[in-house]
């Protein structure tokens, strides 16, 4: 078999040694590499364990997190103003389905669905993660649930998912209060990390917009859940680790009584005005209404466009005109006026004046015009203020001049905010010598001073400044900042949320308060009262002040026919009051736009509002209630 | 009963059963123990798909039927086919560049109407005993020309599979090579040389023979964290697979990282990541002791071989494989870059376990068909 071997003479044994050293060099060098190896992985899997072993954790374990639920939000006395409500959603996890296009079908067959919901689906079939789950049908009515629950066992693949949803029962007449919830947009989405709230915000969709929403968004959002998952490289998820349970918001108790509200609302009927309730006690607001208004529910799912349009109407329900809208208060500020006169000593209690029906400046040719033309005869402040005559307050404000209107006004919070707890807030205008001289850089004329002297000119204020400053002389001057929020109710219980107390304005002499609060009791309790036929035979003792406010500028000699102008210029009807005389619990500020004179406008608003409010109301105050129940609940035991 | 082989002492004895089987117990048990790892690993890896199993199982018996075939050739007849095996393979790996099927990015098989046929792995058995045939016709240690001449016939199959593109398979085919001229006795002043001329060969390698998806993997085994999600890939998560099974591993089906489908390739050339997740270092280090039991096996027959031919071959193989395994783990333990290169006997699949299992079965055939007149 050697044959073709050419040297016949081979040393075997060394060929054979030969073999074998190098065969046994070969061996060592294989050891030597596994050596190599074996030290090598013992790096790997000894040294390095711990790092390898928590990115393999990191690969197969993902954390899902767990929306909280938002706070539920109540009234004063435990009705639901905004809810959590389940809204069903058919979903299908496409790679659980064999023929998706026959499932649907299947579906389609059961319950109506538009080629624009197919298509939408079909669309998102191929952009979606595997083993996502994807919407086929939104906002399911409770009959469709129905239809497909009942058919789930032959439809694989398809689940009916339920997601919380905000629900805001009374719809548009708290929407200024509340404001509504909606998708967190971009500029939102930056905010939150910026503030560093972003772990908070992982599974949250949506966040509180404007209103009580917005503003305790904090409070009102909770504390994420999550669970831990156990996933494979495509996100399919094979088993839970872990889970921890959300922490839901807390839930708010407003000062608002929905009860007042919904007659404020009523009342408006849709005319352009806003209702503000004040405990005068404690600055709560009890009742707060801005109309027109709108169903905030339409934000929840996203607004369409053709009914945003709507919302942009000249009547600009989208304003909070209770914080908004800056009104000129007209006669509704007369009594502060009165006051810092008392207070300026430039009249007493009895000092009296001639009215000839207008004022005049001396040495001044223009007259201002009493609204009323006709001589109110010898007028006291009493009788000022009960037939709200403006010749009085002509002479009353050019004799305290701007300087000390503007600083008693402010006092009494005007042209400030009034720090109330939702964002929407204008300052309105507290004009000054400085304020006109900044805004139209003119030097201040007496004329202004006679103006500002009936709450006309450049003064303007919002109805929630107009019923702090009520709630102001109602309780003798002490200040609260005006608040909604009266409770919350979190983890550690209920919680009483009282408003800031700020300095309380001290007047020189107490009575003086007494007077002027004994000038508006006769607004509405003495016969030719302003109010007087408004508030005839109610069940309580009331005190307030009407104010018929000019929209425009009239010439001197020509008369106000509200039939023959514009009705945008017609006047606005205000009124402001508190009850009850002695021991004040509600103040209260209406203001209407173009609807004519305050007393026979405004005040019935009031009236409806308090009769409401004084008329049930035993002993309810918040927090109280759960005082009582308890109390009630151990003595039946 | 079988009586097992006790080593070359026993040789003038009567045949046993084993020896006239043509089999040699000792590396036939560690080659089933290698079989029933590669069964529970691929089992694990394959997600525990049964299909899967069965379907090495077929390629196992066909495997162990070639080892047993091959076992009845003596050597001298292996000897005699060497030219026309040689020549043919050769003609295949041409074919195969000519008209092959394109797979994977590569021209790899050669489509016979019934099945396509992997012609490079032809050339790991061929090639060997081509260059041992031609080396020891002369006296050993070899001379330079007979070298050089011999370093030529390796050279053209590699860069034919080269070519393909399928740089594993030429690494195989060239090392096979490379280890018979070795075993050999070429002198180490050639080797030495030899070391120099690849050193320069290297950028010449780089920049005119290598494929730009080679080059890339080059590059990822040297950086693969500058990919993560791309080429990157599969080395991260293989490292992260055998360093989270730590000193005991995370237990047989219980590895996260395979069984969550994390680790790409794993039940073929990544499977020693999975048998590491789940068995550990202990584990690692049992399997590599069957490899070195196996290897120093193939050695020890190879140095009581009684000619020449049958050292260099015998011991040609059992290196080859050594290659195969050093360059899977090196590779899935990122030491090395990624080659095509099964972890051998155990990674699912391929040609090679039958090109494997033939070459034990030489090794086999060297060590049962003796001459008894010495």
């Amino acid at each position: 078999m050697f044959s073709k071997q050419r040297t016949a003479i081979r040393n075997n044994s060394a060929e054979s040694n030969l073999f074998s050293r190098r065969a046994l060099i070969a061996f060592v060098g294989v050891c030597v590499l596994i050596l190599t190896l074996i030290v090598n992985l013992y790096h790997i899997q000894v040294n390095s364990f711990q790092s390898y072993q928590t990115r393999a954790d990191g690969n197969r374990i993902k954390i899902i997190p767990i929306a909280p639920n938002r706070g539920v939000i109540f009234d004063r006395n435990g009705v639901i103003l905004a809810e959590n409500k389940p809204i069903h959603s058919l979903e299908l996890v496409s790679e659980k389905i064999k023929d998706l296009q026959v499932t649907v079908d299947k579906i389609s067959r059961l319950i109506e669905l538009t080629t624009d919901e197919k298509e939408r689906f079909f669309k998102s079939v191929k952009a979606q993660r595997r083993f996502k789950s994807i919407a086929l049908k939104t906002r399911l009515s409770t009959e469709e649930v129905a239809i497909i629950s009942v058919n789930l066992h032959h439809l694989p693949g398809v689940a009916i998912e339920a997601r919380l949803k905000r629900f805001y029962p009374y719809g548009a007449s708290l929407t200024h209060v509340l404001g509504y919830v909606g998708r967190i947009n971009a500029r939102e989405q930056k905010k939150i990390s910026d503030d560093h709230r972003k772990a908070i915000y992982i599974a949250t969709r949506d966040i509180g917009k404007i209103g009580i929403e917005k503003y305790y968004e904090q409070l009102l959002h909770g504390n994420p859940g999550y669970q831990e998952v156990e996933v494979n490289s495509r996100g399919r998820i094979f088993r839970v680790l872990k889970r921890v349970l959300p922490e839901h918001g807390q839930d708010l108790y407003l000062n608002i009584d929905i009860r007042i509200q919904q007659v404020a609302y009523d009342q408006l009927a849709g005319r352009r005005g806003s209702v503000v309730a004040l405990d005068p006690n404690n600055g709560a607001v009890l009742a707060m209404v801005s109309s027109p208004s709108y169903d905030p529910n339409l934000f929840v799912h996203g607004i369409s466009t053709k009914a945003y349009k709507k919302l942009l109407s000249e009547d600009k329900p989208l304003i909070n005109r209770s914080t908004r809208g800056a009104y000129p208060p007209a006669s509704t500020i007369k009594q502060i006026m009165a006051l810092a006169a008392l207070e300026e000593k430039i009249i007493t209690e009895h000092t009296s004046i001639n009215d000839p029906g207008y004022y005049k400046l001396p040495n001044v040719k223009r007259k201002f015009r009493d609204y009323a033309s006709r001589s109110h005869g010898k007028v006291d402040i009493y009788k000022a203020l009960m037939k709200s005559c403006d010749t009085y307050f002509y002479d009353v404000a050019h004799r305290l001049g701007i300087n000390k209107i503007s600083e008693f006004m402010f006092r009494f919070g005007f042209g400030e905010y009034t720090g109330i707890d939702i964002h929407e807030e204008k300052k309105a205008v507290m004009p000054s010598r400085d304020w006109k001289r900044a805004r139209y850089n003119q030097p201040w004329h007496v004329g202004d001073t006679i103006n500002v002297g009936i709450g006309q000119g450049y003064w303007t204020a919002t109805p929630l400044q107009l019923a702090k400053s009520v709630a102001i002389i109602a309780n003798n001057g002490k200040i609260f900042t005006p608040q909604i929020l009266g409770a919350s109710q979190g983890e550690k219980g209920l919680l009483q949320i009282p408003a800031d107390d700020n300095m309380p304005i001290v007047l020189s002499n107490k009575h003086h308060w007494r007077i002027v609060q004994q000038g508006m009791w006769q607004v509405v309790n003495q016969r030719g009262g302003t109010a007087y036929n408004v508030f005839k035979g109610a069940h309580y003792q009331s005190a307030g002040k009407t104010g018929t406010a000019q929209v425009i500028g009239m010439a001197e000699d020509v008369k106000y026919d509200a039939s023959k102008i514009n009705e945008r210029h017609r006047d606005n009807a205000m009124y402001v009051g508190y009850a009850p005389f002695d021991n004040p619990e509600i103040a209260i500020a209406v203001a209407i736009e173009n609807a004519g004179g305050g007393g026979s406008n405004a005040a019935p608003i009031a009236r409806a509002v308090l009769d409401v409010y004084l008329a049930k109301k035993i002993g309810n105050k918040l927090g109280s209630t759960f005082a009582t129940n308890s109390q009630q609940g151990s003595r039946a035991q | 009963m079988i009586i097992s082989n006790k080593g070359p002492t026993n040789f003038a004895k009567p045949q046993s059963l084993s020896r006239r089987l043509h089999i040699d117990i000792p590396l036939l048990c560690a080659l089933l123990i290698l079989i029933a790892i590669s069964f529970v690993a691929v089992y694990s890896a394959s997600g525990q798909n049964m299909a899967v199993v069965k379907a090495q199982g077929m390629r196992v018996i066909v495997s162990f039927i070639a080892m047993f075939l091959i076992a009845q050739i003596a050597p001298s007849t292996l000897r005699r086919w060497a030219v026309p095996l040689f020549s043919l393979g050769v003609l295949l790996l041409i074919a195969t560049l000519l008209f092959g099927h394109v797979g994977k990015g590569a021209q790899r098989w050669l489509d016979l109407g019934v099945f396509k046929f992997q012609t490079s792995e032809a050339m790991k058995i061929a090639l060997p005993i081509s260059i041992a045939h031609f080396i020891t016709r002369f006296a050993l240690p070899p001379t330079l020309k007979n070298v050089v001449i011999g370093f030529l016939i390796v050279l053209v199959p590699t860069l034919l599979i080269a070519k393909q593109p399928d740089l594993g398979t030429s690494i195989l085919v060239a090392s096979a090579g490379v280890f018979v001229l070795f075993l050999a006795g070429m002198s180490w002043r050639i080797i030495l040389a030899l070391g120099v001329m690849i050193s320069g060969f290297l950028p010449v390698l780089w920049y005119f023979l290598m494929h730009e998806y080679q080059r890339r993997r080059v590059l990822t085994f040297l950086e693969p964290e500058s990919d993560p999600l791309g080429a990157g890939y599969q080395i991260i998560q293989s490292k992260i697979a055998i360093g989270s099974g730590g000193l005991f591993g995370k237990g047989w089906l219980n590895g996260t990282q395979s069984q969550l489908d994390f680790l790409p390739e794993r039940h073929t050339d990544f499977i020693f990541a999975v048998f590491s997740e789940e068995f550990g270092l202990v584990g690692v280090l049992g399997l590599l002791t069957v490899y070195l039991f196996i290897i120093g096996r193939g050695l020890y027959i190879a140095a009581n071989a009684q000619d020449a031919f049958s050292r260099v071959l015998a011991g040609a193989i059992t290196l080859t494989f050594f290659v195969y395994l050093f360059v899977n783990i090196g590779m899935v333990a990122g030491l090395l870059p990624v080659v095509g290169v099964p972890l051998p006997l155990v990674s699912y699949g391929g040609t090679s376990m039958v090109t494997l299992m033939l070459g034990f079965g030489i090794i086999m055939a060297i060590h049962t068909h003796r001459h008894f007149n010495r």
